[in-house]
């Protein structure tokens, strides 16, 4: 029986988010010794599909249905199922992004599944049983769990699976699902773009900065730190509750958490709620002028100073880099 | 409008997480209990969308005794009565289960969820009640308004958000900027105490998980500190030490 993986689009783009989920699809696929098909639902054009292949996917789901053009999670769940219940798999795999969350729930309760959300690693079915390890604790630990259920979920935490080239047939089939009217009770309106270039969740580093900054007039300095690496911005909870930064920019226990390859925290002390939504990051760098601050502890590396010194040397010696490469 | 809040009773965030029984069990000795600040968020708001008589605010928690003063805070916040479905929440297919039963004997006209519990942080609740209850649902909302009988939601996504109508009844799970939380004054502390406080027995639901261990993050290394004036040596370093630029 086929594994089934759902590969969101954005804009009719897959994100890279979502290569990583179809590379972590197909290797449980080839743990189980079957084939991976993957559901793309909306306007995806036809070259964009075959790079689901290039990850892994042996068929490709296309469903162009002129109604679920925007996501709706109630309808999204029933095509997920619908096609769940015709390709026979009895493991559905997706991202555990923003819209993921809406949808694994519902998934799981049409598909009488158990459902295992923010996996970052692979299942291991090894021995009988079926587990996998979660995110808990908003970061502060991980949970093993066993899924005893016959039918599964598993929504995949961005950034905790490599894209990996594995290339497949991916041969692309319509798939026509019967959507019923009282799935589309919730409408989208609008979508609003936010004005960062790299949307916080998907940005591989990230630049974050804490009440040491003394303002928001003094976030230009940050913003063209994170320019020149190529980064998004990210803030901690003080700086977001003085309406300094977003709230979608608060990274933290009750914000969101990050899993970037870097993360440059500056002037923030690295109070545990904080360090609860960075601790999977791979490599923290942390500029403090409080040698004593809590997050040179869990820091990779650090610089004693101040902020208003040490980033504008930093942006320099970034930008000298990046030409040299 | 009959609005439901549905609470869990989760560490604090100030809390060390630490494990017992061989990391098969979240150590809670000493480890102080709180409203989960999502839900605190999802309160405020709907006592916001009932003031001045426009409705009523009833909230919902499963859990055992120990998860009272919980229940007696958000009372003391604002909510009119509260109900305890006497359970531990042993996972979110369970608290989801148990909430559509009540619901489906005592319908409300909007349901709000924190967007998670910050304990186990599924965000799945939301998701699973609209789906038992066959209705509506929208997780992780920065903003709710509702306009007759139908909700706008503000919804995160990467890279901006999306502006949804939802119509009642709905689920919906709440994110910051939906609300303010509020603090109980002396008056609602007082009143907290004799609000209306059900106790109803659970119904049977088979879960399909069960936590088999835990672990922390791995600690790591020293950190190596770098003169303010060597910033170009950090900089090589991330490029060839830990090669993430």
């Amino acid at each position: 029986m086929p594994v089934l993986v759902y590969t969101e689009n954005a804009g009719g783009k897959f994100k890279k988010s979502i290569f990583e989920v179809v590379s972590y699809a197909r290797a449980v696929a080839d743990e189980a010794k079957t084939t991976l098909t993957a559901i793309s639902i909306g306007d995806v054009k036809a070259d964009e599909l075959s790079l689901l292949g290039k990850y892994g996917a042996d068929k490709v789901l296309q469903v162009t249905n002129s109604n679920l053009k925007n996501f709706v999670n109630q309808a999204y769940a029933s095509v997920i199922a619908e096609a769940a219940k015709s390709e026979g798999a009895d493991l559905v795999i997706l991202s555990n992004s923003f819209s993921g969350r809406g949808l694994a729930p519902r998934v799981g309760v049409k598909l009488n599944a158990g459902v295992a959300d923010g996996a970052i690693s692979l299942p291991d079915f090894s021995g009988g049983k079926f587990t996998i390890k979660n995110t808990a604790f908003s970061g502060k630990a991980f949970a093993t769990v066993e899924l005893t259920s016959a039918k599964k979920v598993i929504a995949l935490t961005p950034n905790s699976y490599h894209v990996i080239e594995k290339p497949a047939e991916a041969k692309v089939e319509d798939f026509t699902p019967e959507v019923k009217e009282s799935d589309f009770k919730a409408m989208l309106k609008e979508i609003v773009q936010s004005t960062q270039k790299i949307s916080l969740p998907d940005a591989e580093i990230v630049v974050s900065g804490g009440r040491g900054l003394k303002g928001p007039e003094n976030w230009g300095m940050l913003e063209e730190l994170a320019d020149a690496l190529g980064g998004a911005l990210a803030c901690s909870k003080p700086v977001s509750d003085a309406g300094w930064r977003p709230h979608s920019e608060h990274v933290g226990q009750t914000g969101i958490a990050v899993s970037p390859n870097l993360y440059i925290a500056i002037g923030i002390s690295g109070a545990i709620q904080h360090l609860a939504g960075v601790s999977r990051s791979r490599v923290i760098v942390v500029i403090n002028k409080d040698p004593e601050a809590p997050f040179f502890k869990v820091a990779d590396y650090g610089i004693v100073g101040d902020a208003f010194e040490v980033v504008p040397k930093l942006i320099k010696a970034v930008k000298a880099y990046k030409t040299t490469v | 409008m009959k609005i439901l809040v549905c609470i869990s009773n989760v560490p604090d965030t100030t809390t060390k997480i630490t494990f017992t029984n061989n990391n098969t069990q979240f150590n809670t000795n000493g480890v102080q209990f709180i409203l989960n600040p999502y839900d605190e968020i999802a309160l405020a708001r709907a006592i916001e969308l009932t003031d001045g008589g426009a409705g009523e605010v009833t909230v919902i928690n499963v859990g055992e005794a120990n998860t009272e003063p919980a229940i007696r805070k958000a009372l003391a916040i604002g909510a009119a009565n509260a109900v305890r479905i006497n359970a531990p929440a042993h996972d979110a297919w369970f608290v989801a289960n148990q909430l559509a039963a009540y619901v489906k004997e005592h319908p409300f006209d909007v349901i709000l969820t924190g967007r998670e519990s910050i304990d186990y942080n599924g965000s799945k609740v939301a998701g699973m009640l609209g789906e038992l209850l066959n209705l509506p649902s929208v997780s992780i909302i920065k903003k709710l308004d509702i306009n007759g009988n139908e909700g706008t939601v503000e919804r995160e996504i990467e890279g901006g958000k999306e502006i949804l109508t939802i119509p009642m009844p709905f689920v919906a799970g709440t994110a910051e900027g939906v609300a303010e939380p509020k603090i109980p004054n002396m008056r609602g502390i007082m009143s907290a105490r004799t609000k209306p406080l059900a106790v109803v027995q659970p119904v049977e639901i088979k879960t399909f998980t069960e936590v088999i261990g835990y672990e922390t993050p791995a600690p790591r290394g020293q950190v190596k500190l770098i003169n303010t004036n060597e910033t170009e040596k950090l900089v090589e370093l991330l490029h060839t030490e830990a090669k993430v630029i």
